[in-house]
């Protein structure tokens, strides 16, 4: 080769690194921008509360709805209200349900609900030739069992050695209803204790604020179960109790900066320094809720079918949860501020109880 | 203060091999498989991971009150007989009762009444009562003084219900551990009141825990009264329509459960119960060649047994379990504490009958309040999946860093892999369960986890386009975000705190994962990342910015 040529050919090779190089900054530096952005997001408020009046209002319908079908506000999973559970996974095909379900009569069972369990986070792939058998809740303890002794007796008749199954639950009413005590209490007390931290942090109202706006997540992504007809079982719970935590996260992060601009300048409006506030913390709040909903999306996506609702409640949860601190809980502060300005009390919102560095 | 700086590397070092030792202790080998074999020592995976049966059980604690009074009721008729006082009845007023539709059972068993004592004898039956009874029972009388009741302590009562589910777990736990299932767990159930948790990992027959755990249900010799029917119809009809207090009606199921079905009319009080058993072991009659049951009985009940089978020579008494009858027994001749139960039984049934006996000392019968089973390939696949989308999820994060924050992005990315790194450990020192749920919250950590991060390098940005130098934009970054991240750490651990409290299983190796990872968290965003930036700041020549 000549070394003209060479030379040329490395330089092109530098030079699309440099390309490379300079783009990546330019792309940075753009996002880096986003110390620039003064979004009046308080202004906007009327738009905010439109938005989520619409959601919790399609949530609320979609409970109601389901309250009169059913009897719960939402699809309960077994953990809530009994009954019998089983999935069967067979080699080949799946056979022809209402195949099964004679069969499942045949023992004795009238009142089996049977449906296809296609995962859909094969990523297209089909689904693994699962079905779901669910018997309703027996009212005493002791036929609790019988159940799926029959079904699978059932099964083992025409599809013997065709089938594996791969998980079974049998859940009494005593139980049921334990747990259900014990998921209201938890949620409960953990919006509890969130409050009496932030009361102690900040002042009250910032607590109640933050409360409010968890509040109003928990009730959209409970909305959202009723909405596509999800099941509510004990893990999406904790999800739920994650997100009241996560979205505290968030808020909290926005009435630090609030607090502590609060501190610098006494003299700025309060709707002013708050938007202000929210702006400056606006990279770190897409940055993290970005990257933390990218890792619940991959849970979504490939943590298989036992996690689907658990991950669906964080998936909703997480973009909602970033949402209510800007759309909720910080127009709740000014409002508040406002409306004891207008009783002629004291103006200004007061800084944190305890300052420190 | 570069020693300093050496100090801290080394103590994060330190720190570092003291988790991996938690993780994998001294592995025997360093292939992939010795690894994971020393890791799954220490931390346990759940059932949901491994696969296996899990089961809540109720302990019907009433019964063993009602037994309790039973023998108190039992000793009062002897000690009212010893000292020649006489009376019309004694009995229980409300006895416990089994609706057989709805199996719940209801009564108050912890009432005994003595009723028609003569006005004469009055204040000795009450000095006999206050001197004997009154430790574990109130005793009050009628206003005429005619009839007294005993009422069981409240905190009698519930000491003995305690008892009761601590032997039912002693039982429980030997009959488990007879199907040779590794790691077994039987514990009370903090759900409910009087319940009991069984766990057997890497097991899948259900039926057969439920037979094994079944077996250990209740047992009785009761007193037969008259022959049997064909069914309580004519039962009651023979008893013109209704039984005394005193008696009931069992059906009859044979030793294997399937022998026709008949009804006895028994003494509702029986003669001797589960914990009166000392042991039982099958053996064959030298003379007739027949099956038996060889057992022996506690003194105290020998005694009682002694006074009842001098009383009914000829006359048959059954064995109970599960409130159904097995056998029925002719008494041969008086029996102390050593006795025979003859009949025309098989091999197996006696060695079943004499297994029954000597575990059967179990003071209370089992409901099933609920029964779980996750297949071994379900519980793989769980793993594959969530071990999937943790390794995608921490990839996705660790490339954005990079991308994003330049070099401080390895900052992130390193206290990211030692996050993961402290929270396995913490969870080795702890032998904690890891579940499906206990993996999405490592994912989760990660997600909050790389927040503190971003809190920080946002911080120190701000600071730079202020136009401060480099460490003193560090410095600032960290100060400030501090107070953010130990605000959001707290909040979030005090909502797992509280999930781990009211969780099960699963919903508990959640919370564990969560708040392990974020007091990882705490360590590395602060201490950590500090350090690595200080290792950084001190290469720069000065004027030098960081790279953020």
């Amino acid at each position: 080769m000549l070394p003209g040529i060479e030379q040329r050919a490395g330089n092109l090779g530098s030079s699309k690194k440099k390309l490379i190089a300079d783009s990546l900054d330019k792309w940075r530096n753009h996002v880096e921008l986003f110390h620039g952005v003064n979004v009046d997001w308080l202004g906007k408020k009327w738009y905010f509360l439109a938005f989520s009046m619409i959601f919790s209002v399609a949530g609320i319908i979609s409970m109601g709805i389901h309250l009169k079908k059913t009897g719960d506000i939402v699809p309960l999973g077994i953990d809530f209200r009994g009954g019998t559970e089983m999935r069967v996974q067979f080699k080949n095909q799946v056979p022809n349900i209402d195949k099964i379900r004679a069969a499942v009569m045949a023992e004795g069972i009238p009142d089996s609900s049977i449906t296809t369990f296609g995962d859909a986070s094969n990523f297209g792939g089909a689904s693994n030739n699962e079905v779901l058998i669910s018997l309703p809740e027996q009212t005493n303890e002791a036929g609790l069992d019988v159940g799926r002794q029959k079904i699978e007796q059932a099964l083992n008749g025409p599809y013997a050695g065709d089938f594996t199954i791969r998980d079974e639950q049998v859940v009494g009413p005593t139980v049921g209803r334990q747990l259900e005590g014990q998921a209201g209490r938890a949620v409960l007390y953990s919006l509890l204790g969130m409050l009496v931290y932030l009361w102690f942090r900040f002042q009250l109202i910032y607590g109640i604020a933050a409360v409010v706006a968890c509040f109003h997540d928990t009730l959209i992504t409970v909305g959202a179960f009723a909405l596509t007809g999800q099941e509510i079982s004990l893990t999406v719970i904790a999800a739920i109790l994650t997100l009241v935590g996560y979205s505290m996260n968030d808020t909290i992060v926005v009435f630090d900066r609030i607090r502590e601009n609060l501190r610098l300048t006494r003299r700025e409006p309060l709707t002013i320094l708050v938007n202000r506030s929210i702006n400056q913390t606006l990279s770190r709040t897409v940055l993290t809720s970005g990257l933390t909903f990218l890792t619940v999306l991959s849970l979504y996506i490939f943590g298989g079918a036992v996690l689907k609702g658990f991950s669906f409640a964080l998936v909703v949860g997480i973009l909602i949860g970033t949402y209510s601190s800007i759309a909720i809980a910080a127009p709740m502060l000014v409002a508040w501020q406002q409306w004891r300005a207008e009783k002629g009390n004291a103006v200004s919102l007061p800084a944190a109880k305890r300052s420190r560095a | 203060m570069k020693k300093n700086l050496k100090n801290r590397i080394a103590l994060i070092f330190a720190f570092l091999l003291v988790c991996l030792y938690g993780i994998i202790g001294i592995p025997s080998g360093f292939t992939g498989k010795a690894l994971l074999e020393s890791m799954t020592k220490r931390i346990h995976l759940g059932l949901d991971l491994q696969g296996g049966v899990h089961m809540v059980v109720q302990v019907e604690v009433l019964e063993a009150v009602s037994d309790e009074t039973d023998s108190a009721l039992a000793r009062l008729q002897q000690d009212l007989k010893d000292a020649k006082l006489t009376y019309s009845q004694i009995y229980k007023p409300q006895p416990l009762t089994d609706d057989p539709v709805t199996h719940i059972k209801t009564g108050k068993p912890e009432v005994i009444k003595v009723e028609g004592v003569p006005p004469a004898s009055a204040s000795a039956v009450q000095s006999l009562l206050d001197q004997k009874y009154s430790n574990e029972y109130d005793v009050s009388s009628s206003d005429n003084e005619t009839a007294f009741t005993l009422t069981m302590k409240p905190l009698v009562e519930k000491a003995l219900e305690d008892k009761t589910v601590q032997q039912a777990i002693e039982t429980i736990n030997d009959r488990v551990n007879t199907l040779g299932v590794s790691e077994p767990k039987v514990a009370p159930y903090s759900l409910g009141a009087n319940q009991i948790l069984v766990e057997l990992p890497g097991y899948s027959d259900t039926d057969e825990v439920r037979r094994a755990i079944q077996s250990t249900a209740r047992l009785e010799i009761h007193a037969v009264i008259g022959t049997p029917f064909p069914d309580e119809q004519s039962a009651l009809a023979a008893n013109s329509g209704a039984l005394p207090p005193d008696e009931e009606l069992v059906h009859y199921s044979g030793i294997s459960g399937t022998d026709p079905d008949q009804v006895y009319v028994l003494e509702r009080a029986p003669v001797v119960s589960g914990t009166d058993f000392r042991s039982a072991t099958p053996g064959t009659n030298q003379n007739t060649g027949q099956q038996q049951v060889h057992f022996t009985l506690t003194d105290e009940a020998g005694n009682r047994f002694y006074d009842f089978t001098k009383d009914n020579v000829g006359k048959p008494m059954a064995i109970v379990m599960g409130g159904r009858i097995r056998s029925v027994a002719n008494i041969k001749e008086p029996i102390h504490d050593q006795g025979e139960i003859e009949g025309s039984f098989s091999l197996t049934e006696v060695e079943e009958l004499s297994k029954l006996l000597r575990t059967g000392a179990l003071p209370a019968s089992l409901d099933f309040l609920e029964t779980r089973q996750v297949g071994a390939s379900l519980g793989a696949d769980s793993v594959r999946e969530g071990v999937t989308a943790a390794i995608v999820g921490v990839l996705v994060v660790m490339a954005f860093m990079l991308i994003y924050y330049r070099s401080s992005g390895i900052n992130a990315d390193l206290a990211l892999f030692l996050n993961l790194v402290i929270l396995l450990g913490f969870m080795g020192y702890s032998h904690a369960t890891l579940t499906l749920p206990g993996i999405a919250g490592v994912i989760l950590t990660i997600g909050m986890g790389v927040d503190s991060n971003v809190l920080i390098f946002e911080r120190i940005r701000e600071e730079i386009r202020a136009g401060k130098a480099a460490s003193a934009a560090v410095d600032q970054g960290f100060a400030h975000a501090w107070v953010t991240i130990v605000d959001t750490h707290v909040t979030t651990i005090v909502s797992a705190a509280i999930l781990f409290l009211f969780g099960s299983g699963p919903v508990k190796g959640f919370a564990v994962t969560l708040t392990f990872g974020l007091l990882a968290n705490l360590f590395t965003a602060v201490y950590v990342s500090r350090v690595i930036f200080e290792a950084h700041l001190n290469k720069l020549k000065p004027g030098e910015m960081v790279s953020i």
